[in-house]
């Protein structure tokens, strides 16, 4: 029996081939556990982000610099009152968030972490997430009408129109990154999500810079229209707080408004693990084939340590810089402690780049690769990330009309026309 | 992917899963019918259309099961609540459910259950003794060739696809004149 229970453990099927269900329930956890915090993160991260290019300080009360914001909002969420108005559809009102909640959730199944750290490998992978990230709409539409008043069904419906468009030029760009996976002599295509990035890994070329600028005017394209899709800023009609109040969710309190903050984030890490994989070759380092020598392998595998110590830097410099008044001291040990734990962390990832630098078969080169993967989609990811925060406070709001306008008559003809143009150059150029 | 893994990887639990997915899409297709909120009816449909999809991929096709989430459930009807989402739905609700034309349908589906059972009865003989199991890696590009042939030949479907583009061309074209009268 132990025998069995070693051999199933340890069996040479990776998640990522979709074989050993009990790794692959133990990552949908790691996911889901993983999601949530970055959900948090981020949270706090755009608070402060927002507030420093507005020349605020953002939350500076709970915990050192806001570190414990998050928690206590979530907190304050749970423990409000959850309250649905009388009129409302009761069910559908109830529902509704869930939608949202699991559409966004259910597209983490086929994102590649790296070759083998994905939950399935989908042969429809790209197929799926565009599909399943499309129901995320469903959430909002109806969470609008089952509130049963005007903001919401105003949010709403802009929400569906402006989703039914941009899915549109999205798909056609997606369809543009699919058609380099076939234009190899040697492979042919696919939808795999894995064997995008292999694909990539293959030709030798992120598909951002292949055919330049085809590929490049696809991203963009692409890169546009999730902001569209997520509801962010600026195409935040859904929830324009300067309209409509907050849109399809004014009348949402309590848990069930958080669910929808929930939902609205993980699809933001969602869609740009899309593009980061589809464009930004996934899970591989910078320059995997040009600087493939061992010496450069060790040097991108110090990075992960790098960026954590940098981040314990950062507490450090901030622990020092505290006022020395003993008001601050609690706050003070607090910000060292997670310092130190932030330290702690890039000494564990120094010692793993290290005891792994040989790439042989052993468990420390095995997690150091692991490592690597995971750390370098997380990077392009959060960069994206940051992007969206970015967004948020530099544009101004589009008009609807506007947004119209830009979905159908610029980004449909010009997703058109890369997508021709692709084929064309595909078969010219073999 | 490992090949030693395709031989003996039979889905697990499949009647199961049948039973449940065919159940939810009957149990939906019921509600659409006859809820009187039109809203719900939509949301059945989307149950009703997703459970079907789930069947797709049982039965090893999963690009038509991608295809119709994204199409169906995604799409189509998005718009199906948009348009129904503007519906006076205290008024709608008092009104008959069902018209006059009840005969008819109850006609339509005596042919359907008469069809089904005649399948089901002759089946042995009419259907293959068992489903040809694909290579499921290259499913999506056995539809291309299906639909658009490869290295040179037509395929087997390819005049009927493109017949059908072009109805649905003919069709985008005339929903744009009916609500536009003058382009």
């Amino acid at each position: 029996m132990l025998n069995a229970l070693t051999s199933y453990l340890g069996s040479p099927v990776t998640p990522g081939q979709a074989g050993n269900q009990l790794w692959a329930l133990i990552y949908v956890l790691i996911i889901f556990a993983g999601v949530s915090i970055a959900v948090m993160a981020m949270n706090w991260l755009e608070r402060k982000a927002l507030a420093h290019f507005q020349i605020r300080l953002g939350p500076m009360r709970v915990g050192p610099h806001g570190l414990l914001q998050p928690i206590a909002d979530a907190l304050k969420l749970m423990l409000k009152e959850d309250i649905i108005p009388s009129e409302a559809d009761k069910t559908v009102f109830w529902i509704a968030p869930l939608i949202g909640l699991v559409a966004a959730f259910t597209v983490y199944t086929v994102i590649p972490f790296g070759p083998s750290q994905a939950v399935s490998d989908m042969n429809i992978g790209i197929l799926f997430m565009l599909g399943v990230s499309s129901l995320g709409v469903l959430g909002i539409v109806t969470a609008g009408w089952a509130s049963n008043s005007h903001y919401p069904l105003i949010g709403a419906l802009r929400s569906s129109a402006q989703m039914v468009s941009y899915e549109v030029a999205m798909g056609l760009a997606v369809v543009s990154a699919i058609l380099m996976t076939s234009l190899n002599t040697a492979g042919t295509g696919t939808l795999s999500m894995i064997g995008i990035v292999q694909a990539q890994q293959q030709q030798g070329v992120w598909f951002l810079f292949k055919f330049f600028p085809l590929g490049f005017v696809a991203f963009i394209i692409f890169a546009i229209a999730m902001v569209a899709e997520t509801n962010r800023a600026p195409f935040d009609l859904a929830e324009a707080e300067s309209e409509l109040t907050a849109g399809f969710h004014t009348e949402y309190s309590g848990l069930r408004w958080s669910l929808f903050m929930l939902a609205e984030y993980a699809a933001m890490i969602a869609v740009s693990a899309i593009a980061v994989t589809l464009w930004l070759g996934g899970w591989m380092r910078p320059f995997p084939n040009l600087l493939n020598a061992p010496a450069w392998e060790f040097v991108f595998s110090l990075f992960p340590g790098l960026t954590f110590a940098a981040l314990a830097g950062f507490a450090f410099l901030g622990t020092a810089r505290m006022p020395s008044h003993s008001f601050f001291r609690i706050q003070r040990i607090g910000l060292g402690v997670f310092a130190l734990l932030l330290a702690f962390l890039a000494l564990v990832l120094f010692v793993i780049a290290i005891a792994g630098r040989n790439t042989d078969t052993s468990l420390a080169a095995h997690t150091r690769e692991g490592i690597d993967y995971v750390y370098w989609f997380m990077l392009k990811v959060a960069i994206f990330m940051y992007l969206f925060i970015w967004y948020r406070a530099t544009w101004p709001r589009y008009r609807f009309d506007q947004l119209m306008k830009i979905g159908w008559k610029v980004m449909l003809p010009i997703s058109l026309g890369v997508l021709i143009l692709t084929a064309i150059v595909g078969v010219l150029i073999p | 992917m490992n090949p030693a893994l395709n031989v003996g990887s039979a889905p697990v639990g499949t009647p199961y899963f049948f039973y449940g997915l065919a159940a939810a899409a009957v149990i939906s297709g019921l509600l659409v019918i006859t809820r009187r909120n039109a809203v719900h009816s939509a949301l059945s449909l989307i149950v009703t259309l997703l459970s079907v999809a789930g069947l797709y991929l049982m039965l090893y096709a999963p690009f038509v099961a991608g295809v119709q989430i994204i199409v169906y459930a995604g799409g189509i009807m998005v718009l199906f609540l948009f348009v129904i989402m503007l519906v006076n739905i205290d008024r709608a609700s008092k009104e008959r459910q069902f018209n006059r034309i009840w005969p008819v349908g109850l006609l339509a589906s005596c042919a359907l259950l008469a069809l089904f059972l005649g399948a089901f009865s002759k089946g042995r003989a009419l259907l293959p003794e068992r489903a040809t199991q694909l290579p499921e890696g290259i499913n999506t590009q056995q539809v291309a060739a299906l639909l658009y042939g490869e290295a040179g030949r037509m395929g087997q479907y390819t005049f009927a696809f493109e017949i059908a583009s072009l109805l649905l061309l003919v069709a985008i074209l005339g929903a744009v004149i009916m609500t536009k009268k003058k382009i």
